[in-house]
């Protein structure tokens, strides 16, 4: 039917458009964080308690060399919000990479290995489902101190399951498949099997979950940072200056609306991305 | 008199082929009508085309659907939906897929009593009770609290046929409804519905691709052929002397158990093709 | 019979998770770093003093007798005492977890009613312009997590456009009103709707905020179930006895529909409950999420320790309901 195949343009089109809008977002929030120091108007951490709480620029009774506005302490609202971009990627990426990692590996030892392997890694899964996951980060970051380190490990902690389930049902499903036993009844070893016949397979899938998961990593340090269990108090993060923004929302609402963009569209950008990957290249999560 | 007629029906896949390529076709009130063909001749789509049930991707391009002197095809969705659900009932081909898996037997009986004519509960149940026992099955009572996966797939398909009765229809469309039983349940269940229908007087068009089925059962025949009805006749005088070549076709190709030779003789291919010659002709009048 | 035996089994299985879920938070927090006992002690407190405290909360033991001492103080009712607070956990603990409960079932009530409005009238116009608008709604709820809904509506209802309030659970006079800690129960049994009035005023958005991606969830899923269900024999028989599309779908379709539904929606509510943990701070409402952060930034381990637990009893028995509802409302478990 013309309409179907119309329709089917329509979708891919569109489909098109979230990569690239998503995509751009991330690539210049990712070129902001890096150049922050540079590109920055002013340090972070400068407080200047005369020019507290200045509006943006485009409003009346601002100071133009604070486009975005100052937040209760006079510091630059544009400039944290650009060096708090440096925190949520640099947690986006290596939580989400060792995330993968990890996850990954136990779902395709699980998967691939069965018996009494796939009943250990299986069980765990289970009771670590049992727990919720933001009291679970939270009571986490208690116990090993504040820092960059432990957010990262909490993320870890808390998530790997979500690769684990995925991976291992993939990889029991490609263990199944005729190459896999004849790749075997050709002499490869399982170890080798396993590292190139399953696991290029399983990728598609891995990627599509790493980028899902890079937008999770991004509001669970946000929501760390909100409640203070962040990095240390001052330190420029979007959740540090909602937290701010929160108490002062009747007083300043820049201080709250502009690092909530950016939360709101990077975590869009990187689920919207997962989504459109998804779409794309995995015939397994479609 | 004649309750239904549908007159040059033509209905096709949107932008896609034709599925019945004007088909008419007259059901007296009362009669008892077989409408047999080949699967994929377009037989079953008839009786939706009736019922108002076509699939979406299905559009009517032409023709009429005249209920009781009423053209269907010109009502609105709501009168339309309104006067089939007083005139006509369905019984369906799987009665394993017909029966709603999540409600109790009753309710499926009664739900057109009670919330389309407006009987009240009590005469439903009593109404639904008697029809289980018409349709012999036991204990009716406990039936009509039962849920359908309690139940086998002949005492399934005869709670159908009690519902089809149930608001006293003037048109029963039975779409293959003894294809999915095995033989011996087959004969009880064809019995049971020509019994009913003389009982009740209704006009039935009973739709199948067995020739055997519809001589227990109607007393007029219909013949459709890719989408065309090629032949309208008497039963009795149908197999005596099948009027066109591919009824004549069809009616030896149809196994004789007293007559091992002829079985499983295929319609001779000059006949088909002379079929197919038709067929292709009518496409291209209409594009 | 058969629904007896899952029960059992079911409730078997539960009581090892909570053991097993008990034992890793109890390891957890006593294996890492950190003395919570140092926190509580005034700068130039004595060895003896810390001694005598660490005797005090049992931190002298083996991690081994502390967890047996804990887990018999916890069958009897015991869940020991507050650090901070010094008062007892249960105390606390039951003193919030009416206020979370409340807040957790509004929400599930306006995502059950969201979503499933949504699900049927994406089915009932499905392929067309309404079913499209409702895949973009489902869209949008799916791709914003809980603590971002509630801060976007925190900012539109409460400082754009002020309707409701944005902190707290109702105004401190009111709540001198109450008898118990059920609020919203209270309210509703005693036809108090002034109360009931300025409750929901409260709750309504932290109860969107966690609603809204559980109510995307929904629709989408029950909008599927639904439209595969559409095609079906006994929903096309019902169209021949004349009834409207709209009770069609929602008499025949939606009952066979709703199971496939149920089990997800099960595992999503208490991911709804997790999320009241950052909801509650975001909108300085009392319940136990808000208890939670406050007990882990002072490390107060005893009152941890129960809070954990009674959150993962919660997952648990509400996982435990969801199988039990899907056995009552499916006819073949139901009998036979």
């Amino acid at each position: 039917m013309a309409d179907a195949a119309e329709g089917r343009g329509a979708v891919r089109r569109r489909a098109g458009l979230r990569l690239w809008l998503s995509g751009g977002w991330l690539a210049a929030l990712a070129a902001a964080a890096l150049l922050a120091p540079w590109i920055a108007p002013h340090d972070p951490l400068a407080q200047d308690l005369f020019a507290g709480r200045l509006p943006p620029a485009w409003q009346a009774g601002a100071d133009p060399a604070y486009l975005l506005g100052t937040d209760s302490l006079g510091r630059d609202v544009l400039s944290r919000v650009l060096h708090g971009a440096r925190v949520a990627l640099f947690v986006a990426l290596v939580a989400g990479t060792l995330t993968a990692l990890i996850g990954a590996a136990l779902g395709l030892l699980a998967g691939f290995y069965r018996g009494w392997v796939d009943v250990a890694i299986s069980r765990l899964v289970d009771i670590w489902m049992a727990f919720p996951p933001v009291l679970f980060a939270i009571l986490l970051i208690a116990v090993l101190g504040t820092g960059l380190a432990s957010i990262i490990v909490a993320i870890v902690v808390i998530d790997w399951t979500r690769f684990a389930r995925v991976v291992r049902a993939e990889a029991m499903a490609q263990g199944a498949m005729d190459y896999v036993a004849s790749a075997r009844v050709a002499g490869m070893g399982r170890l080798r099997t396993l590292a190139t016949e399953i696991l290029p397979n399983c990728l598609p899938t891995i990627g599509v979950l790493l980028t899902l998961e890079m937008g999770i990593a991004v509001i669970v340090e946000a929501i760390l940072s909100f409640v203070n269990l962040s990095i240390s108090t001052d330190a420029p993060t979007w959740g540090g200056m909602i937290a701010e923004g929160r108490l002062s929302i009747h007083q300043a609402w820049w201080v709250l609306v502009f690092p909530l963009v950016a939360l709101f569209l990077t975590v869009l950008a990187f689920g919207q991305l997962g989504e459109g990957l998804k779409d794309r290249f995995d015939p397994v999560l479609r | 008199m004649t309750f239904l007629a549908v007159e040059g029906l033509t209905v096709r896949i949107r932008r896609g082929p034709w599925l019945l390529r004007g088909v008419s076709l007259a059901v007296a009130a009362g009669e008892a009508r077989g409408l047999v063909g080949e699967s994929g001749a377009g037989k079953s789509m008839i009786g939706k085309a009736i019922l108002g049930i076509l699939p979406r991707a299905a559009e009517v391009v032409s023709g009429r659907i005249l209920l009781d002197g009423t053209d269907l095809l010109r009502l609105s969705d709501r009168d339309r939906r309104a006067r089939i659900g007083r005139l006509c009932a369905l019984i369906p081909q799987d009665p394993l897929t017909a029966l709603n898996p999540a409600r109790r037997i009753g309710p499926q009986i009664t739900d057109r009593l009670t919330d389309i004519l407006g009987w009240d509960r009590a005469r439903a149940q009593a109404r639904a009770a008697e029809l289980l026992a018409e349709v012999q099955i036991a204990d009716p009572p406990r039936v009509l609290k039962s849920y359908p996966h309690e139940l086998s797939g002949g005492m399934r398909q005869r709670v159908l046929i009690a519902a089809a009765f149930a608001a006293e229809p003037k048109l029963i469309v039975a779409d293959e409804p003894t294809t999915a039983l095995d033989v011996t349940v087959q004969r009880e269940v064809l019995r049971l519905i020509a019994g009913m229908q003389a009982r009740h007087g209704t006009a039935l068009l009973f739709v199948t691709h067995d020739l055997g089925v519809v001589s227990k059962v109607c007393r007029r025949l219909s013949v459709l052929y890719a989408g065309k009805v090629v032949e309208d006749t008497d039963v009795r005088a149908f197999f005596r002397t099948p009027g066109h070549p591919y009824s004549a076709a069809l009616l030896a190709a149809t196994p004789k158990y007293t007559d091992p030779d002829s079985s499983l003789r295929p319609v001779p291919s000059a006949v088909i093709d002379a079929v197919r010659a038709e067929v292709a002709a009518w496409d291209a009048a209409h594009g | 019979m058969m629904f007896a035996r899952r029960l059992a089994f079911r409730l078997a299985t539960t009581a090892v998770t909570l053991v097993g879920v008990a034992v890793i938070v109890f390891v957890v927090i006593r294996v890492v770093p950190g003395n919570p006992i140092a926190m509580m002690l005034p700068p130039g407190a004595t060895e003896a003093d810390i001694a005598r405290l660490r005797a005090l909360y049992g931190f002298d033991r083996s991690i081994a007798e502390q967890f047996l001492i804990w887990a018999g103080g916890v069958l009897q009712g015991d869940f020991g005492t507050s650090i901070t607070a010094r008062r007892p956990v249960l105390e606390l603990v039951l003193g919030r977890l009416p206020a979370t409960l409340e807040l957790a079932t509004l929400a599930l009530c306006i995502a059950v009613v969201l979503g499933g409005s949504l699900a049927l009238a994406g089915a009932r116009w499905r392929e067309t312009r309404t079913e499209a608008a409702v895949d973009v709604t489902n869209g949008i709820g799916l791709s914003v997590p809980d603590f971002l809904w509630g801060l976007i509506l925190i900012l539109l209802f409460g400082v754009v456009w002020p309707l409701f309030p944005i902190s707290g659970r109702i105004a401190p006079a009111l709540a001198r009103e109450f008898a118990t800690n059920f609020y919203l129960a209270e309210a509703i049994l005693r036809l108090r709707l002034d109360l009931l009035g300025a409750l929901l005023a409260h709750m309504l958005l932290p109860a969107l905020a966690l609603a809204l991606p559980l109510a995307a969830i929904i629709a989408q899923l029950l909008k599927q179930s639904l439209k595969e269900t559409m095609h079906l024999d006994y929903v096309t028989l019902a169209r021949t006895k004349g009834f409207a599309e709209g009770r069609v779908i929602r008499a025949e379709a939606l009952p066979n529909a709703v199971l496939p539904t149920l089990t997800l929606v099960g595992v999503q509510f208490t991911f709804l409950i997790g999320g009241t943990v950052i909801i509650e701070r975001l909108f300085s409402y009392e319940g136990l999420g808000n208890l939670a952060i406050d007990a882990v930034i002072n490390r107060d381990l005893p009152l941890i320790q129960g809070i954990v637990i009674v959150f993962a009893g919660l997952f648990t028995l509400i996982n435990l309901g969801v199988d039990m509802l899907y056995a009552a409302l499916n006819p073949r478990l139901r009998r036979g």
